[in-house]
């Protein structure tokens, strides 16, 4: 039910959470406005969870905005788009923003600045076309996760053969500090929003709708409200704000009250969850005919004057954006990508932003203090009353810091969202996530050590097996051949040498015997006398075999 | 950009080990307030040598072990081990047992453990257990309030007494100190006294007291003087948990436990068994209760551990308060509860997020 401020929903809670300071005011005075086109745009083959697109231009070729440039991999992989038109101007390794610092695959495009799109058509009625049809049109317009996790959205907008969708959450909650890019895409474009949820309702066959916003946001919430008037199945819910909510897992308990189950998908108790820039970008891709070929980012931090949100196309580098806000990056000492909670920190200000590019902040010292010292855990447990996952980080640290990992597996490490909490509220300032992402790694290392010895190990095995195999075939044969009668081996090789003295004897004498000849009759020919030189007999078994 | 940058989270909350423990310090002001009003200076005294003492300790100990002396040394951990075990000792003691004790307490419970974090057992108790065991006279002198003294002491006649032995003209040592209130019960009960009996000699008003020339016990409600003792340590030990510096299950776990234990005792035999109130506001409860069974590095981890955690020390503080050789318990209640730690941290974990419990 679509209601007013008066909504009497039940909320429930999740277990632990942060409030840390949120900076959202500073980047949502200004409005949301498109990005300059910038002279050079760098498209990474790989900004989503799965397989890298694979691309189907070359270079030099020129391209029409809209166009798929690299068609993805496999199941789990999205397509690329040309964000504009231009020239390819090259397919090769470029710098992008992973937490890694390398670089990837990627097509870089020139634009031409005149933004010819590709021929393109909306769907006409959707709700005439089978989910599965929704489903393809949404890969095809290489839509995944916008709210930070990058997963091809067409995949989890399949309910599968069993079930029976009963919810789906439009997450707008936004907890990260700084980050505002759903708030103002929620306060600008409510309509898009709401045309995505209504095509993504129909992909599911969903019962109801509900559009979780957190109460730190009252003009999104009244946006999206006025938006929704009239809508019977739509209520946009306003939550109580706390980090980590706008994680799918936690939002799912604080709406229904039920937890997903931890080794399974939030569709197997009948909820799926999406970001509602997601929605935005299928609205567009259905309803308008576009592919994802731009996002709302958040430009933000003390190192920029005019910290807003701008409608970037992808592959801007980010330096030109943060320009566009006449940002100072001699005064940036960490250039994060995402929030201060989750993001990671950038090793270069000029690569591209992506698909999951929701917030670039350029942070000074004073924005965020370099990392103080690390002091011995007290074990006073404010880590775990801050886990939203109920884990219990000083113990995990404790075992991730000795390497003991079958103990850190026993408590749940791979349970660990990497929300950031624990360190966030860590007395004795220990970096708790990174010590889990490092036992995470090590595991994963030590899994993939044993496959691969696992693999050498039956390999050897076969090996073995095949030797002895042989052996015991060769044992056996040998063994039938002497039920047989017949010749061994090596006494088969006595009979071959015996028969080619036999032979060279019988040669011999046969030339002997025609010298003789020719000295008794000169009239014979050479050449008769050459083939009439007897053959040695054909390998004539001895009668008697010797061992 | 030239380093590796650090990774996520980026921003960090204002709390520090140093906060926390000046906090602990902060609710420890109540307590020692009506401390020094009921029993004198000595116990300031005591504390400023005991703090002394244990940052020299901790200082040399950190050197020693090559660890940086001045982050380490400001998270005063040192100071609060040192105030807690001042508190244990009585305030007329010589100073030799206060330097031995929070010697004993840094060197070996501390820092031959590895040091803050990885000590096992709580190091103000083991300091503690080491005195009574060791100098079992002296840690059992305690004084009386110090209206029923001969002569107020004032701080520098304390101070005196303390580093010296030597009392004002004219005073012995013995007008000055008798044994705890809970000592005094005990010792009455294996005399063949009931509760009562004991009550009716050692519970009068002041001045019928001082007419009779005893020295009371008894208090309103709890041992004489240290019921108001206890008060003002339940008083900070309550803003502690408002300010989350501590958490509530070990507190409530054992002062219930403790009172549970000393009801059902008392509603079987009101002769033989003193009253839950009685043994909730005497001697070290609500220290204990608050401040030395909440230190996190020696107490289970997990809120339901520390209930199982909190509750033993109740119970086997009224064991030991009961029928064991000690009067006051908290020291070996708390020690054998650390030994239980590991396994109560095996057993008792939070049920996980989407999980039902393993």
């Amino acid at each position: 039910m679509s209601q007013g401020a008066g909504t009497t929903r039940r909320l429930w809670k999740f277990h632990g959470g942060v409030h840390p300071p949120l900076h959202k005011d500073i980047s949502t005075t200004l409005p949301v406005r498109a990005a300059r086109l910038p002279d050079r745009l760098v498209l990474p083959l790989h900004q989503h969870i799965g397989e890298p697109a694979e691309p189907i231009v070359g270079k030099g070729e020129k391209i029409l905005k809209g166009q798929m440039l690299a068609r993805p991999q496999g199941y789990v992989s999205a397509p690329v788009h040309a964000p504009t038109s231009g020239t390819v101007t090259d397919i090769g390794n470029h710098p992008v923003p992973h937490p890694s610092g390398l670089s990837a695959p990627c097509l870089v495009i020139e634009p031409d600045g005149e933004e010819r799109w590709i021929d393109h058509q909306a769907v006409e009625d959707y709700t005439a076309l089978p989910p599965s049809e929704l489903r393809n049109l949404i890969r095809e317009a290489g839509i995944v996760g916008l709210g930070g996790a990058g997963f091809p959205a067409y995949i989890k907008y399949n309910p599968g053969h069993q079930k029976v969708i009963q919810t789906l959450i439009l997450n707008g909650v936004e907890c990260e500090p700084y980050i505002t890019c759903d708030d103002m895409l929620m306060r600008e474009a409510p309509q898009d929003i709401l045309g995505g949820l209504r095509v993504i309702q129909h992909a599911l066959q969903a019962r109801e709708c509900l559009i979780a916003i957190e109460d730190n946001k009252p003009q999104a919430i009244a946006s999206l409200q006025q938006a929704t008037a009239g809508c019977d199945d739509i209520e946009v819910v306003p939550v109580p704000t706390v980090y980590p909510q706008g994680s799918e897992k936690q939002l799912i308990k604080v709406l229904t009250g039920k937890e997903v189950p931890a080794d399974g998908l939030a569709l197997n108790i009948g909820v799926v969850c999406a970001n509602v820039g997601t929605a935005a970008a299928v609205h567009r891709a259905i309803n308008r005919g576009e592919p994802l070929i731009s996002r709302y980012v958040t430009i933000t931090g003390g190192a920029v004057a005019a910290p807003r949100n701008l409608d970037v196309l992808l592959g801007t580098p980010m330096n030109a954006l943060i320009g566009e806000c006449d940002g100072d990056p001699a005064r940036i000492a960490r250039l994060i990508m995402g929030g201060p909670m989750m993001g990671f920190a950038l090793h270069r200000h000029d690569l591209p932003v992506i698909k999951t590019t929701n917030c670039i902040l350029a942070a000074t010292a004073s924005d965020l203090p370099p990392p103080r010292p690390e002091l011995p855990c007290i074990r006073c447990g404010a880590c775990a009353d801050a886990c939203p996952v109920n884990l219990l980080p000083q113990q995990l640290y404790w075992y991730s810091k000795h390497r003991n990992l079958d103990r850190a597996q026993e408590y749940d490490l791979f349970d660990c969202i990497e929300c950031g909490c624990c360190s966030y509220v860590c007395p004795s300032h220990i970096p708790l996530v990174q010590y889990f992402r490092y036992a995470k790694g090590d595991i994963w290392t030590q899994e993939r050590e044993k496959e691969k010895s696992d693999i050498a190990r039956r390999r050897h095995e076969f090996r073995q097996f095949r030797i002895e195999r042989e052996k015991a075939e060769r044992k056996a044969r040998r063994a039938r051949k002497k039920a047989d009668g017949a010749q061994s081996e090596r006494e088969r090789k006595k009979a071959e040498i015996q028969a080619a003295i036999a032979r060279t004897q019988a040669r011999r004498q046969a030339a002997m015997k025609e010298a003789e000849k020719r000295r008794k009759a000169h009239g014979r020919g050479r050449q008769k006398a050459m083939d009439e030189s007897p053959r040695a007999p054909d390998n004539a078994p001895e009668k008697e075999p010797r061992k | 950009m030239n380093t590796l940058p650090p990774s996520s989270p980026h921003t960090l909350a204002a709390a520090s080990v140093t906060r926390t423990m000046l906090q602990v310090i902060l609710a420890l002001i109540p307590g020692l307030a009506v401390y020094i009003w009921f029993f004198g200076w000595g116990i300031s005294i005591n504390i400023a040598f005991a703090v002394t003492v244990a940052v020299a300790a901790e200082a040399v100990m950190l050197s020693l072990r090559k660890r940086p002396v001045l982050p380490y040394i400001s998270d005063c951990s040192a100071i609060v081990t040192a105030i807690l075990l001042a508190f244990a000792i009585p305030p007329l003691a010589p100073w030799w047992i206060t330097f031995t004790g929070v010697l004993f307490a840094i060197v070996v419970a501390k820092h031959l453990y590895g040091g803050l974090g990885y000590n096992p057992f709580n190091p103000a108790m083991v300091g503690y257990v080491m005195l009574l065991i060791s100098f079992p006279r002296e840690m059992t002198s305690w004084t009386p309030t110090v209206n029923f003294l001969p002569h107020e002491l004032g701080f520098m006649e304390h101070a005196i007494f303390i580093f010296t032995g030597q009392l004002p003209a004219g005073l012995a040592i013995d007008a000055f100190t008798e044994a705890s209130p809970l000592d005094t019960l005990k010792t009455n009960l294996g005399l063949g006294n009931t509760v009562s009996e004991i009550k009716a000699q050692l519970g009068l008003d002041e001045a019928t007291s001082r007419l009779l020339s005893v020295i009371p016990i008894f208090g309103v409600f709890g041992g004489k003087g240290w019921e108001w003792v206890n008060v003002g340590f339940l008083a900070g030990g309550l803003w502690l948990i408002y300010k989350k510096i501590i958490g509530w299950q070990i507190p409530v776990a054992m002062l219930g436990a403790l009172g549970t234990m000393s009801l059902l005792f008392f509603l079987f035999d009101p002769a033989q068994y003193a009253s839950p109130v009685f043994h909730l506001f005497s001697g070290a409860t609500m220290l204990a209760a608050f401040f030395i069974a909440t230190d996190p590095v020696t107490a289970a981890t997990s809120p339901s551990g520390r209930l199982v955690y909190g509750a033993g020390i109740g119970v086997l503080m009224y064991i030991i308060r009961a029928w064991g050789g000690y009067p006051d318990s908290v020291a070996f209640a708390v020690l054998l509860m650390n030994m239980a730690v590991p396994i109560i941290d095996h057993y008792f974990k939070p049920r996980v997020f989407g999980r039902n419990g393993d």
